[in-house]
């Protein structure tokens, strides 16, 4: 019988069904990083387990570490405190750890992909909604909780319901200017923050596969922001040539038989799925938030919706985001003046980010309003950067230049929004809050779109800025 | 772990759809390594200004302290798999919630913990915000057995997730030890797909 890749990986993975109806399911991989998983070790000890597959967990820290000074102790003393329980748990339970300085530190969803640990076909997971990240590979990706921490670190497996796929095609060519982020706030923003709820994404078409594995990532990252547990791309050549020569793959004639069984996970062309949504690549325009979801998104030559265009509970969810934003029903998105610039996170934080943006702000200057800030992903991704001289690039052109980790992605270390300043951010959440100051408004966007926005001071339409 | 039937107490309306984990703890929040200490971060920025002081949230009105029984709008809980949110319900003194909908880890993660959450429709959650302004210290029951909740003279029926209901009253919502059982199995899952 045709299967799609998520039955066939489920089906290679699945223990047993549990009595209470949910599904046992073996974990290939486990990540884990400060914020989450400390609490696990303490409830394993509480319990006097041990870790069942050490070698499957890996570990590193991302979320609290400065990207200006990582000189430890750290001036944080609760962030300092995490990561020391975190690499006592890693070195007393035989966990690998990715530390600060190894070379191969970094956003844990950047990390296990550059090393090569992701690949396709495997169960993976992570205490960390991003997680779906991972599916680019063809893997089911999930985010999780501390205690299913705990589950996978004691049992390396995990109680879950199967999920429904939906398969969402992508067909045609993407405009001049058009990036993967702007895809994926676009599918957003049709198909709703709960729209995916109980669901796997299963992207592919024209678009999809024509993209790099940097750029099918960004688009997998953002699943969980549409509601959908999971998101994956079936593995194909591109995903190969990937993989080959990175750290953790094997190589030679073992690459080869790897290869082959990686491709077998690829859903089978008559594979059948329990939804199914087609999006024209020509619908899509650079996309930006608005509001204080991801799903509040419009395209930067559209105005803001206004409360009148909607009814019940919904008008009160643009009334309520267009006061927390600041902004007037039906005013331009374009011209929002901003006053800080990120780019950064593991959306879009990888080496094809920054090259993108330092091939378009080479020779121009931040405006003197904006703040701007470039967090690479990782410690490869800032080497690779610097090697290339983007670093240089970046500074000239008035960035600060970071070292790496999830900065103001979600602002548990020191970079953190003032007040109620407006951030032109190349994250994946808007939440009211999310980048540290309560007031704070975040305006979501591609890297290009975050660059545009730097030099011109305001929200501005990357085509023109750059004379795409 | 003992079985969970039935929740009586106060209720409180926390209204408002897609209620996000950053929302339910803000991310500064975070930084612990114990769960312990998170009740009172619970909604802490819509609860307090940044100076400290209230914004008489109406979880801090006098008359919902106490309350057991959490009552919101659709897709409560998205965004973050941070379980800081649940552990942040549960150390307030919340057992149990009642929305449209629920983001799915956030769901998850409190079925782990023990805290139910079960959905009732619409039109009857405004009318059970109803009831608890009206009276803020009538008791409400939600009985996972019967699968309604019962406020006043009213009944509403609610619904939830089949298995996690089963895993509430089976006293089993922490999978743990059924998944330590079958090691062996896991074992030659392991070898079969070559992960050493
Ligand atoms: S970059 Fe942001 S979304 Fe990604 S793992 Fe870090 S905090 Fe989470």
């Amino acid at each position: 019988m045709a299967k799609n890749l998520f039955q066939k990986v489920w089906e290679d993975h699945l223990v047993r069904r549990l009595d209470s109806g949910q599904y046992q399911v073996f974990m290939a991989l486990h990540l884990i990083h400060e914020v989450t998983s400390p609490q696990a070790f303490g409830m394993l000890k509480d319990k006097g387990l041990k870790v069942a597959y050490p070698s499957r967990t890996y570990a590193t820290v991302d979320h609290i570490i400065p990207t200006d000074d990582q000189a430890r102790p750290l001036r944080d003393d609760m962030a300092e405190k995490m990561i020391q329980v975190l690499s006592e748990a890693a070195d007393e339970n035989g966990i690998e750890f990715f530390a600060p300085e190894s070379g191969s530190q970094g956003i844990v969803h950047v990390v296990g992909p550059e090393l090569g640990l992701t690949q396709p076909g495997m169960t993976i997971c992570c205490g960390d909604s991003h997680t779906a990240t991972h599916g680019a590979f063809g893997c089911i990706a999930l985010g999780i909780g501390t205690s299913q921490v705990r589950d996978v670190l004691a049992s390396q497996t995990l109680a879950m319901d199967p999920l429904k796929v939906r398969r969402i095609n992508i067909e045609g060519e993407l405009n001049i200017g058009v990036t993967a982020k702007d895809v994926i706030l676009h599918v957003i923003r049709q198909l709703g923050v709960n729209g995916g709820v109980g669901f796997a994404y299963e992207y592919g078409g024209s678009v999809i596969d024509s993209m790099t594995m940097e750029e099918r990532m960004t688009v997998c990252n953002m699943s969980i922001e549409g509601g959908a547990r999971c998101g994956y791309i079936n593995p194909d050549e591109t995903t190969f040539e990937f993989l080959r020569g990175k750290e953790r793959v094997p190589a030679g004639a073992e690459f080869d038989q790897a290869v082959e069984k990686w491709q077998s996970y690829a859903s089978d062309p008559d594979a059948e799925y329990d939804d199914v949504v087609n999006f024209a690549a020509s619908d899509i325009l650079p996309t930006v938030t608005w509001g204080v979801t991801p799903a509040q998104a419009i395209s930067i030559v559209e105005n803001v919706p206004s409360p009148e265009d909607a009814e019940g509970l919904d008008k009160n969810l643009i009334t309520d985001a267009l006061q927390y934003m600041q902004l007037d029903a039906d005013q331009p998105i374009k011209g929002t003046k901003i006053d800080v610039a990120f780019i950064g996170s593991c959306t879009n934080g990888r080496l094809s980010d920054f090259e993108a943006v330092a091939a378009l702000i080479a020779g121009k200057k931040v405006a003197d309003n904006v703040r701007a800030i470039a967090v690479p992903g990782s410690e490869k991704v800032d080497q690779a950067a610097r090697e290339a001289g983007l670093d240089k690039v970046f500074e000239t052109a008035g960035f600060e230049w970071r070292m790496p980790g999830c900065s103001m992605c979600l602002a548990m270390n020191p970079d953190k929004l003032v007040g109620d300043e407006v951030c032109a951010s190349s994250s994946n959440r808007n939440f009211i809050g999310r980048q540290g100051s309560p007031t704070g408004r975040t305006i979501l966007m591609s890297p290009i779109m975050v660059a545009a926005a730097a030099l011109e001071g305001h929200v501005a339409d990357a085509r023109e800025v750059f004379e795409l | 772990m003992s079985a969970v039937n039935k929740i009586s107490g106060k209720g409180v309306y926390v209204a408002g759809n897609d209620i996000d984990t950053d929302r339910i703890i803000p991310a500064r929040y975070l930084k612990c390594v114990t769960f312990d200490e998170l009740g009172p971060s619970l909604f802490y920025d819509e609860r307090f200004d940044a100076d400290g002081r209230s914004k008489d949230h109406v979880l801090d009105a006098a008359a919902h302290q106490g309350a057991k029984v959490l009552v919101t709008d659709d897709n409560f809980g998205c965004g973050s798999s941070r379980e800081h949110a649940p552990q942040a319900i549960q150390k307030f003194g919340l057992e149990v919630v009642i929305a449209g909908s629920f983001a799915e880890i956030f769901h998850g993660n409190c079925t782990t913990l023990g805290i139910p959450c079960v959905v009732m429709s619409q039109e009857n959650r405004t009318k059970l915000a109803g009831d608890i302004a009206l009276d803020p210290e009538a008791e409400l029951i939600v009985d996972l057995e019967s699968m309604q909740v019962l406020c006043a003279n009213s009944v509403y029926p609610v619904t939830m997730k089949e298995s996690a209901r089963e895993a509430f009253l089976s006293a089993t919502y922490d999978p743990l030890d059924s998944l330590m059982a079958t090691s062996d199995d896991v074992r030659r899952i392991a070898d079969k797909l070559g992960y050493s």
